[in-house]
């Protein structure tokens, strides 16, 4: 055990070093899928929680989490899926939302839990910011991503969905 | 069997089987996008299964997902025979999906009430990634109901074939008033009575016309395992590489 005392907020920010698979430039903090982080007993456990049902990158984040945990010391850690709170877009912190735009991926605007077909189909230009833009396919290179175009800058960009 | 469990199972087998058919477009789509919408709803439907058989597996003592998914009989399945007919051609596919996708959506709409917990918790997240599905469905509905004379005609005829395989998805099982009594489900009259409200005017709106059903039996039987011929070969085909190597770690 590490002689140093490392609190529940040190973990979780250690955490931030954990990235994306399939967005690599946006951590697991910033996506929102740490529930908790809890120390007992030189225990560590954390919750998370998968965007999408199907989500194929969960159990590699989950892998990676702990790995990152047991490194900083610890030698009892427990990452658990946590299926008692649905992930959603809103849960993307404001910091992942403008890593995400650099990425150069377009973001699911906040929807407190209800969305709309007009939201769904609106997304603001990643590259130019412009509105004028419109959805070509429902469904892209990942689960979580749709396909759109923008009439002012003329590119194509793919965008977080709003979940 | 218990009623939840009865219902999370045809749910399952209908997930499992829908997404296999939808991945047979992987490759295949007419264009690129509808390719990769058909690939990622496959994806989507395959991943609610593992979900759906991981709570009968937590809850009811079943076997391992992969068990369930690979090494039952075609007897043992209890999905409709809707998501058992081949994909067709893209019309074809594209009304099933419509009928299928709503009727889901819906069933999970109400289970987000259900007094059995990990359904009702499963069912919220579930309920969201299906919205893209049934957008994607009613898109293609208007967009070929109103297109060209020939898109019209097709749509038009390949909802004429689905649509009575449809009410197989609504076949009563014995558990349907205990399911009502202990709020776990609404029940399946009542899940048909809104998914017919709610696509009538979709159907209406895209130009085309509501079949009629001459034959109340046309679709039944899958609730009780008894299936088409066309669910066999898939189950073979969907199992092979799991049978090749029965406890082998991926």
């Amino acid at each position: 055990m590490n002689s140093i005392i490392i609190s529940a907020e040190e973990i979780l920010s250690s955490l931030s070093e954990v990235m994306d698979p399939e967005i690599p430039a946006l951590s697991i903090v910033d996506l929102g899928i740490i529930e908790d982080v809890l120390i007992e007993d030189e225990c560590v456990t954390v919750k998370m929680l998968p965007t999408f049902t199907a989500c194929p990158a969960i159990k590699m984040m989950q892998q990676q989490v702990r790995e990152k945990v047991l490194s900083l010391g610890f030698e009892n850690v427990n990452v658990i899926i946590d299926d008692s709170v649905a992930w959603n877009s809103d849960r993307i912190t404001e910091e992942g939302k403008i890593k995400l735009e650099k990425f150069g991926l377009g973001i699911p605007n906040r929807h407190g839990g209800e969305f709309s077909l007009f939201e769904i189909e609106h997304s603001k230009c990643p590259h130019c910011s412009s509105e004028d833009t419109t959805m070509n396919s429902l469904f892209g290179s990942t689960l979580c991503r749709s396909i759109h175009f923008c009439f002012s800058c003329r590119q194509s960009f793919e965008r977080f969905k709003p979940l | 069997m218990q009623p939840a469990e009865e219902l999370i199972l045809k749910m399952a087998d209908d997930a499992l089987i829908m997404g296999h058919r939808n991945s047979e477009w992987t490759g295949l789509g007419p264009i690129l996008e509808e390719d990769i919408a058909l690939s990622s709803m496959a994806q989507d439907k395959i991943g609610h299964s593992y979900a759906l058989y991981s709570i009968l597996h937590d809850h009811f003592g079943h076997q391992e997902p992969d068990i369930l998914a690979f090494q039952r009989t075609e007897k043992d399945f209890k999905c409709c025979h809707l998501a058992e007919f081949p994909i067709g051609e893209y019309d074809f596919t594209l009304a099933r999906h419509f009928l299928f996708d709503h009727a889901e959506f819906l069933r999970y709409e109400l289970l987000i009430q259900s007094s059995f917990e990990p359904l009702a918790r499963l069912a919220k997240k579930i309920h969201g990634e299906l919205k893209y599905h049934v957008l994607h469905a009613n898109s293609w509905l208007v967009r070929l109901g109103r297109g060209t004379d020939e898109s019209h005609a097709r749509m038009q005829s390949a909802l004429n074939a689905a649509y009575p395989l449809s009410s197989g998805i609504f076949e009563a099982t014995p558990f349907e008033q205990q399911l009502t009594d202990e709020k776990v489900f609404a029940g399946e009259k009542q899940l048909q009575a809104l998914w017919e409200e709610k696509i009538r005017p979709l159907i209406e709106q895209s130009g085309l016309q509501l079949p009629v059903v001459r034959d109340v039996s046309s679709g039944m039987g899958g609730r009780n395992g008894y299936h088409t011929e066309h669910l066999q070969p898939l189950l073979n085909e969907m199992s092979e590489v799991f049978r090749m190597e029965e406890n082998i770690e991926w």
